[in-house]
């Protein structure tokens, strides 16, 4: 194994920072925190694949595809939604979602 | 340093690059450009690390699927690009004190982690020999994890009816299919016998 598994997950911990970062720090825009959502998930993924090569077991590579499913159904779902909440009120800014008093 | 650790080094920094442009970006559709360009990247790491089918399924799917989502949607709605700038300062200081303080705590584990080479159980699923990685994947994909495949579906499915119901809204004045009505439909409302005489015609 050519690249040390201590590298991958030095990367991943950088992207995970960086998409828990783009969330505060985009917190009107919905579409970026979606995006930022997608960041953490391949931070997950990339530290799944790391110790799966470091391990040699395919079971990380296995749970990393289930992540990759779970996430593009998050994506479709989350944006659909982002879809409807900007017909009904005309932006889509975190602060105006309050329709349910949460 | 050997050319993989080079190139690995290469990947890593453009994608960790790209990433600080995702969140930073002004504009949404650069935000995704810049996200495509990470993925990319992370699948040139998995390529590195022997997982060939994970990194064709990550382009497919996220820059082939996801990402354009993303583009249609970003694109689609008619965004007040200044008024989402509005605070982007004001969170900087509390979002860059999070951030630092998650970095340091996530190093901090690493440095107390040792992880050796052997692994410390038997490996679930080894590594077969003389397999591609993707003959590899199925050979367990199909046999072993066949329930969460089968689950790993029915959420795309739950996906795609819950994204159409979402979205789908009624037209207006569109001519549509009413299967209900056809059904219903009596002989009364649909013949008319009308005596016509001759010679005349209906008229």
């Amino acid at each position: 194994m050519p690249v040390p598994v201590g590298h991958f997950l030095a990367v991943a911990a950088i992207l995970f920072t960086l998409g828990v970062f783009g969330i505060f720090l985009n917190r009107k825009n919905i579409i970026v925190i979606l995006m930022s959502i997608e960041l953490i998930l391949l931070a997950v993924n990339i530290n799944l694949i790391g110790f799966s090569a470091h391990l040699g077991d395919l079971a990380g590579q296995l749970f990393a595809m289930f992540v990759l499913t779970v996430a593009a159904a998050e994506a479709a779902i989350g944006l659909a939604i982002v879809v409807v909440v900007f017909r009904a009120r005309g932006s889509i800014e975190v602060a105006d979602i309050n329709i349910m008093k949460g | 340093m050997t050319v993989a650790l080079f190139v690995f080094y290469l990947l890593a920094g453009v994608c960790i690059a790209a990433a600080v442009m995702v969140v930073s970006a002004r504009n949404p559709v650069h935000s995704v450009l810049f996200l495509i360009l990470a993925f990319f990247n992370a699948a040139g790491m998995f390529v590195l690390a022997g997982a060939e089918f994970l990194a064709m399924v990550l382009v497919v799917v996220y820059v082939g699927a996801v990402a354009v989502l993303f583009l249609f949607v970003v694109m689609m709605l008619d965004i007040d690009l200044t008024a989402m700038r509005e605070g982007f300062l004001k969170f900087l200081p509390v979002g860059a004190l999070i951030g630092l303080v998650l970095l340091v705590e996530l190093f901090l584990v690493f440095g107390t982690l040792s992880v050796g080479t052997a692994a410390p159980i038997a490996a679930a699923v080894p590594v077969p020999e003389g397999m591609s990685n993707t003959e590899a994947l199925g050979g367990v994909l199909y046999t072993e994890y066949f329930f969460a495949f089968q689950l790993a579906g029915i959420i795309l499915l739950v996906a795609i009816i819950g994204a159409i119901t979402l979205t789908l809204r009624d037209r207006g004045p569109v001519k549509r299919q009413d299967i209900g009505r056809q059904v219903h439909r009596e002989r009364p409302a649909a013949v008319q016998l009308r005596k016509v005489d001759s010679g005349k015609g209906i008229g």
